[in-house]
């Protein structure tokens, strides 16, 4: 085995690295999650209960104060089909893009490919995720009894491994780019949780895109890279074909994000030890 | 053969930036926030034309002063940051030990701790399931496997550190100063580990350690690194003589704080020998200056400095320490200034350094230790004797009275 160490090495996303740190990858992702439950009274819960919580609030004012339209499903489970990808979304960014700056201990003392640590980060959120759907089944199972819905269950288990996908692509773009800007410069810690949480509103979560008239600006909102993967979940649940021009302008957006993303973060990933 | 590393022509740049800043008039001084503030930058080499090869299952010691670039080529070499100019070429896998027990989390178990860490450390899962009890065995820590990390005592992590990186099997080793801390069993296990890794199995090892015993033990060839560039490579020998007469000429020792502390730290160290330049003349007075920095005060406990004199070969010849009852130490936050006066040092001649330990009571923690600072060379001068004076001749002056009944 004969290699070579010299500045300025020419790019490549360096996936085949990756793929020979697989193992370390797992064990940043099990520390975190383990590290992440130990720390709680209530453990795995939280993963279910915070959802939970924020699904009846949502409820209770958009759906019924607010009378809010919600594509043929009972508001709690159209708000929380949303909720639950958004929630690998956020969580997901938000965990990326402070990953670089929290390991930055060991990024100093050690080499391994970086792309690992945002990567693992994204990972606990979709663990959450595991976890919160089966509240999310819960609901479904109790409309389905009492308000008899029409749920299109094969649709659903075909798509959500897809949607599910979407959003982790999503997540990681904007993750690599937030975790690689944020060593520059530490100012996205803060602007980080201001960026998701105006994102929120503009993305199809708690309101069906069909209540925006404007074809212009459905576009426009078609660029958020999380539209397609809401859009997919509740379209397989209702059997309403969403509209797939603003899908693929959803997912052209979010390859080009994680594509961005990737390529910046590799571009300064050489002196992440000689700016922590 | 080929030599397992070649490193050539292997520079590191650094820019160092400096604002302009003019306080020409307050009309001057806020327009400027709406301008853009002129940014100059200075180019600094931390390290410059390194070129050296290493054969395989040799070990070389890197020495040099603090700030003679030898944590950037380590740096370097364990691919942590990258060089700016020219390129090694390494025929085999290499571990960098900067440090020990690396990626630590206190709130996992000690077994758990062993895989994360030397999964870091580039173990495969399996390999570190088939080194396990040997890993824990020599850590000694068997008792404690299931427990979380942050109720271990510092020392008994420190172990099970070192335990998990001594198992590693790369072909070339690169370790910093790892040996500085634990108790003085544990740092001899580990030296034989060392040693063992590098005479028996053959390993190749790039060794960078202010215990200067140490490198002389453990490598045959040591490179002394000054201001970035490599000052001489010849043998561990002839390296840490070189190295004993550049040093001789700093009085004061100063610490670099860089991170957030959260106990006392030993500042600064400064010595006054009876001569300037560090020279001192035997049975004179020598006084030490310490200085602690105490970020939080420890009133409940006692603290407890003591300073010990000693060769390069680390064999102490003088220690003492403060008594609890007459110097309250760390009592309230801010500077405190400690003052060691030795009224009449009795050492022989020959060259001395100063070590200087801080702690808490014995068995808790220990707050920081200073080792291999502030060097000094007794001289004689004065002292009647016929014959002449020479080294190893003794090791301290004594008082006599002769009689002849």
């Amino acid at each position: 085995m004969e290699y070579e160490i010299k500045p300025q090495r020419k790019f490549d996303f360096g996936l085949k690295e990756l793929w020979s740190y697989k193992e370390l990858f797992y064990f940043f992702a099990w520390r975190d999650i383990k590290v992440k439950y130990k720390q709680t009274v209530l453990g795995f819960l939280w993963a279910i209960l915070q959802p939970f919580v924020t699904m009846l609030v949502f409820t209770f004012f958009f759906g019924k104060l607010l009378q809010m339209p919600s594509s043929n499903l009972p508001y709690p489970v159209f708000v929380l089909s949303g909720l639950l990808l958004w929630n690998i979304f956020s969580s997901g960014v938000v965990n990326a893009g402070n990953s670089m700056v929290h390991n930055s201990n060991i990024i100093k003392k050690i080499y391994f490919p970086r792309l690992i640590i945002p990567l693992s980060a994204i990972l606990v959120s979709v663990f959450d995720f595991l976890m919160a759907f089966m509240i999310f089944l819960a609901v479904l199972f109790y409309f389905k009894f009492h308000s008899n819905i029409n749920i299109h269950w094969l649709g659903l288990i075909l798509f959500l491994p897809i949607s599910v996908l979407l959003a982790c692509i999503a997540s990681f773009g904007i993750g690599t780019l937030m975790a690689a800007l944020n060593i520059k410069y530490r100012d996205f810690r803060y602007l980080i949780p201001f960026m998701i949480q105006t994102l929120l509103f503009i993305t199809p979560v708690i309101y069906p895109i069909s209540i925006v008239k404007s074809l212009v600006l459905k576009k426009i909102l078609a660029i958020n890279p999380m539209y397609a993967a809401i859009e997919i979940l509740r379209g397989s649940m209702t059997g309403i074909y969403p509209d797939i021009q603003l899908i693929l302008i959803s997912m052209f957006s979010s390859f080009v994000l994680l594509f961005s993303g990737i390529l910046f973060f590799r571009k300064t990933e050489y002196y992440f030890a000689d700016l922590i | 053969m080929k030599p397992i590393l070649e490193i050539n022509n292997i520079g590191k740049k650094f820019r160092i930036q400096h604002e302009l800043k003019s306080y020409l008039s307050l009309r001057d001084s806020v327009m400027g926030i709406f301008k853009n503030t002129r940014t100059t930058y200075e180019e600094f080499y931390a390290l410059k034309n390194i070129s050296f090869n290493v054969n395989a299952g040799e070990a070389i010691g890197i020495v040099g002063k603090n700030g003679s670039g030898k944590s950037t080529l380590l740096k370097i070499l364990s691919k942590i940051t990258p060089p700016s100019e020219g390129k090694i070429i390494s025929r085999g896998r290499i571990a960098g030990l900067l440090e020990v027990g690396t990626g630590f989390h206190h709130e996992l178990t000690g077994r758990e701790n062993v895989y994360l860490n030397g999964s870091i450390l580039g173990m495969k899962r399996t390999e570190i399931r088939s080194k396990f009890d040997e890993i824990i065995d020599f850590s000694g820590t068997e008792k404690f496997l299931d427990t979380p990390l942050k109720h271990y005592s510092s020392g008994m992590q420190l172990r099970l550190a070192f335990a998990v990186a001594a198992f590693l099997e790369p072909e070339i080793m690169i370790i910093d100063e790892v040996l500085a801390v634990g108790d003085a069993e544990f740092q001899k296990k580990c030296m034989g580990k060392m040693e063992d890794a590098s005479k028996k199995e053959g390993k190749t090892i790039l060794f960078v350690s202010h215990d200067l015993n140490a490198i002389t033990n453990l490598t045959q060839k040591a490179i002394l690194l000054k201001t970035g560039t490599i000052d001489s490579f010849d043998s561990s020998i002839k390296i840490v003589e070189k190295y004993l007469q550049n040093a001789s000429a700093e009085t004061t020792y100063r610490k670099q704080i860089r991170d957030e502390i959260h106990y006392p730290v030993i500042s600064s160290v400064n010595i006054k020998t009876s001569f300037p330049d560090n020279t001192h003349v035997a049975e004179e007075k020598l006084i030490l200056e310490i200085e602690l920095l105490v970020p939080v005060q420890i009133p409940k406990t006692v603290t407890w400095m003591s300073v010990q004199i000693s060769d390069f070969k680390e064999k102490g010849f003088v220690h003492v320490s403060t008594t609890s009852r007459e110097i309250k130490l760390c009592k309230e936050p801010g500077v405190q200034k400690v003052i060691c006066t030795f009224p009449r040092l009795k050492l022989y001649m020959g060259h001395y350094h100063v070590n200087v330990f801080l702690a808490g009571p014995p068995g808790e923690k220990i707050y920081d230790v200073v080792k291999n600072v502030c060097p000094f060379e007794v001289i004689i001068i004065g002292k009647e004797y016929d014959w002449k004076w020479r080294p190893e001749l003794c090791a301290y002056f004594e008082d006599v009275n002769w009689n002849i009944n």
